[in-house]
């Protein structure tokens, strides 16, 4: 787009990529325990063994992804406060999780559950409700995979490499194939352990990026009070298409509510996704987890501040037709070259990163909850390994078709799509933890109607120039009000959950076997029957597990 | 619209049936109230959008709106802080309560 290849950002982009993919091999044989050991414990959780410090590192890796990166400080150009809701969403998350993640880390680690549905499968004895889980898991992880790859395409095509103003397809997916082979071949040969220890390098860019530019950058614009004021001037113009002004700097009256329960509704999914979980059972101890909610903080001041670059980029005068392109052209207008190029490169190793986990967490989905359960039930912990580790890489494989052969657009209502879905699943598992009261076919007929629902609205909402998909939020029936789409999906889940589960019991149907014991909850790791798990533990207990 | 009432944040373990739980360990102590609030705190400070909902008074040129919560960030940081020790405390108590030793492998 700007004609040329920025070299000095190239080559420095280049150094580092070439450094955590060293270190992405070589992490293999980082803190492993048992050599020649081949178990999805091993490949796909680390050996469970991370302490406060790495699990902090991966989950900060894990959540606060490359898209993240791009997309918030986007939103922020693109409509001002409406899309500051990352902010409170992640404010929100960490007080959520204290309560309910070490519950899940104790009774995960006593029956050997590697997924989410492993746990729902054994909490309620249904395999139909832990396939919808599972399924969930993979089809929302899918799509955010395939933005990660949006978010390295972005650094290429601002540093001239690849993007749109090439004609020959080869030319222009040529980066992309090669950083994603790259990563496949690492995350088959080391599991979790790889990107554990490239989340090092990838936080200690980000904030030092981060650091720089909040500082820097203002200084250049003439200081924050310029910065608004510019940035106020712009969304006050009106838009062309919907002849209502572009964005507002603070929040208005009738978007309040839009704001808050994206906020709320985001944080109540975001450790329903597979990959969240993944890095969380990879620790050693459930004090693990509650420490990490008191330190996991770090990274939200790190996206406040960053997002923050959204209305920097306005008054920067940046202008973009892709809204994604906003915050790498910022940097390459504002920075020298070479800062520019390790700013990109905080970029695109933040996307190797969580693509990594996320294409373990799918595979570790597909491989417990579908081909052992329904394909192959006598799997041994060996031959888990092995297909998850194939699977990781078809995952990948599909998120790059996805990329590649669609429209962006595509990936990007999925992503959309996934989060509402994935909140589906709040009440089967967090309710689960907590209670044995809900009927599982009350909650599969829960998570149905939530997920239809969710589908529906989200398919209905049209901006100018796109018909379908066209945001999250719609009116909340019944209030007037205008809200995320996928909190309103799961309060209707709930709804019929709890309704459900009334009539169900009130007949008698039958409950399913629960394995778990009200201990199991709170186990910690020392205590008997934690630390020598197997996989193979949670089907072999009282023939339960069956539908 | 507050969170989730059905996930008090104590230890108390689940019972299967949904009935009534172990009184030792369901018992509410002010401990617990604290942790709870502390928990609740930043619920009602963040989904209340029209408290800070405002432009004045800025900080260093940035409007109220954006400062106040980036302020929650590390605020709610230390209450969840104060929870964890609290659950820390209320763990070694009812550990020296049972025979077993206290909050072996804890640390």
């Amino acid at each position: 787009m700007n004609g040329g290849v920025n070299w000095t950002a190239l080559a420095v982009f280049g150094f580092f990529f070439v450094l955590v993919t060293v270190m992405g091999f070589r992490a293999a044989r980082w803190r492993k325990a048992a050599a020649g050991e081949q178990s999805l414990d091993e490949w796909g959780l680390g050996g469970r063994s991370f302490g406060t410090w790495i699990t902090w590192f991966l989950l900060g890796g894990d959540l606060y992804t490359a898209y993240t990166f791009v997309a918030v400080p986007a939103a922020i150009y693109a409509t001002g406060a409406a899309g500051f809701f990352a902010v409170p969403y992640t404010i929100l998350v960490y007080p959520l999780i204290f309560t309910f993640l070490p519950r899940l880390w104790s009774v995960s680690h006593r029956h050997g559950y590697v997924t989410t549905s492993d746990f729902v499968r054994g909490r309620f004895g249904s395999k139909g409700l832990s396939l919808a889980v599972a399924v969930t898991g993979i089809l929302a992880t899918m799509p955010y995979i395939a933005l990660q790859l949006v978010g390295i395409q972005a650094v290429l095509d601002v540093m001239g490499v690849g993007g749109g103003s090439s004609t020959n397809w080869l030319v222009k997916d040529l980066p992309l194939l090669v950083a994603f082979a790259v990563l496949a071949a690492y995350t088959y040969s080391s599991g979790l352990r790889a990107p554990a220890l490239i989340a090092f390098v990838k936080d200690c860019l980000i904030y030092l990026v981060i650091a720089v530019a909040i500082i820097y950058i203002p200084i250049k614009l003439g200081g924050f009070d310029d910065i608004f004021a510019k940035a106020g001037h712009a969304l006050s113009q009106t838009n062309p298409a919907t002849k209502k002004p572009k964005g507002e700097v603070v929040s208005s009256a009738p978007n309040h509510w839009a704001y808050g329960t994206l906020a709320l509704g985001s944080a109540l999914a975001l450790f329903m996704y597979p990959h969240s979980i993944t890095a969380t059972l990879s620790s050693r101890s459930r004090n693990v987890i509650r420490r990490n909610t008191t330190i996991l903080p770090l990274y939200s001041l790190m996206l406040g501040l960053l997002a923050l670059l959204g209305f920097m980029a306005i008054a920067a005068g940046i202008k973009v037709d892709n809204g994604q392109l906003a915050i790498p052209q910022l940097f390459s207008q504002m920075f020298p070259d070479w800062f520019a190029g390790v700013a990109f490169a905080a970029i695109g190793i933040g996307a190797l990163v969580p693509a990594a986990i996320m294409s373990i967490a799918a595979s570790n989905l597909f491989t417990r909850n579908i081909y052992r359960d329904f394909l192959r039930p006598n799997a041994t912990p060996e031959q888990e390994a092995k297909v998850s580790k194939v699977v990781s890489l078809l995952v990948k494989v599909g998120a790059l078709v996805f990329v590649l052969g669609m429209d962006k657009t595509v990936a990007i209502n999925f992503q959309l799509l996934g989060g509402i879905w994935i909140l589906q699943t709040f009440p089967a598992l967090v309710g689960g933890l907590f209670t044995r009261w809900f009927h599982r076919w009350a909650l599969l007929a829960g998570w149905a109607v939530g997920m239809v629902y969710g589908t529906v609205a989200a398919y209905h909402v049209s901006v100018p120039g796109q018909a379908h998909f066209g945001g999250s939020n719609a009116p909340i029936p019944g209030l007037g009000e205008i809200g995320y789409i996928g909190f309103t999906a799961f309060v209707l889940n709930v709804l019929v959950t709890v309704v459900l589960t009334v009539v169900l019991r009130a007949v008698k149907a039958p409950a399913g076997i629960d394995e778990t014991r009200p201990g199991d909850y709170s186990a910690d790791a020392g205590d008997p029957g934690v630390q020598e798990e197997l996989p193979t533990a949670a089907g072999t207990g009282s023939g339960a597990g069956t539908d | 619209m507050s969170a989730e009432p059905e996930q008090g944040p104590t230890e108390r373990p689940a019972n299967p049936e949904g009935g009534s739980a172990d009184t030792a360990n369901a018992a509410v102590t002010p401990a617990r109230i604290a942790i709870a609030l502390c928990l609740l705190a930043p619920f009602v400070a963040i989904l209340w959008v029209g408290s800070y909902a405002r432009t004045g008074p800025t900080l260093i040129g940035i409007p109220f709106f954006y400062w106040y919560q980036m302020l929650w960030v590390p605020l709610s940081a230390v209450l969840t802080t104060v929870a964890y020790r609290l659950v820390q405390r209320e763990k070694a108590r009812s550990g020296r309560a049972a025979q077993r030793a206290a909050g072996d492998g804890v640390r």
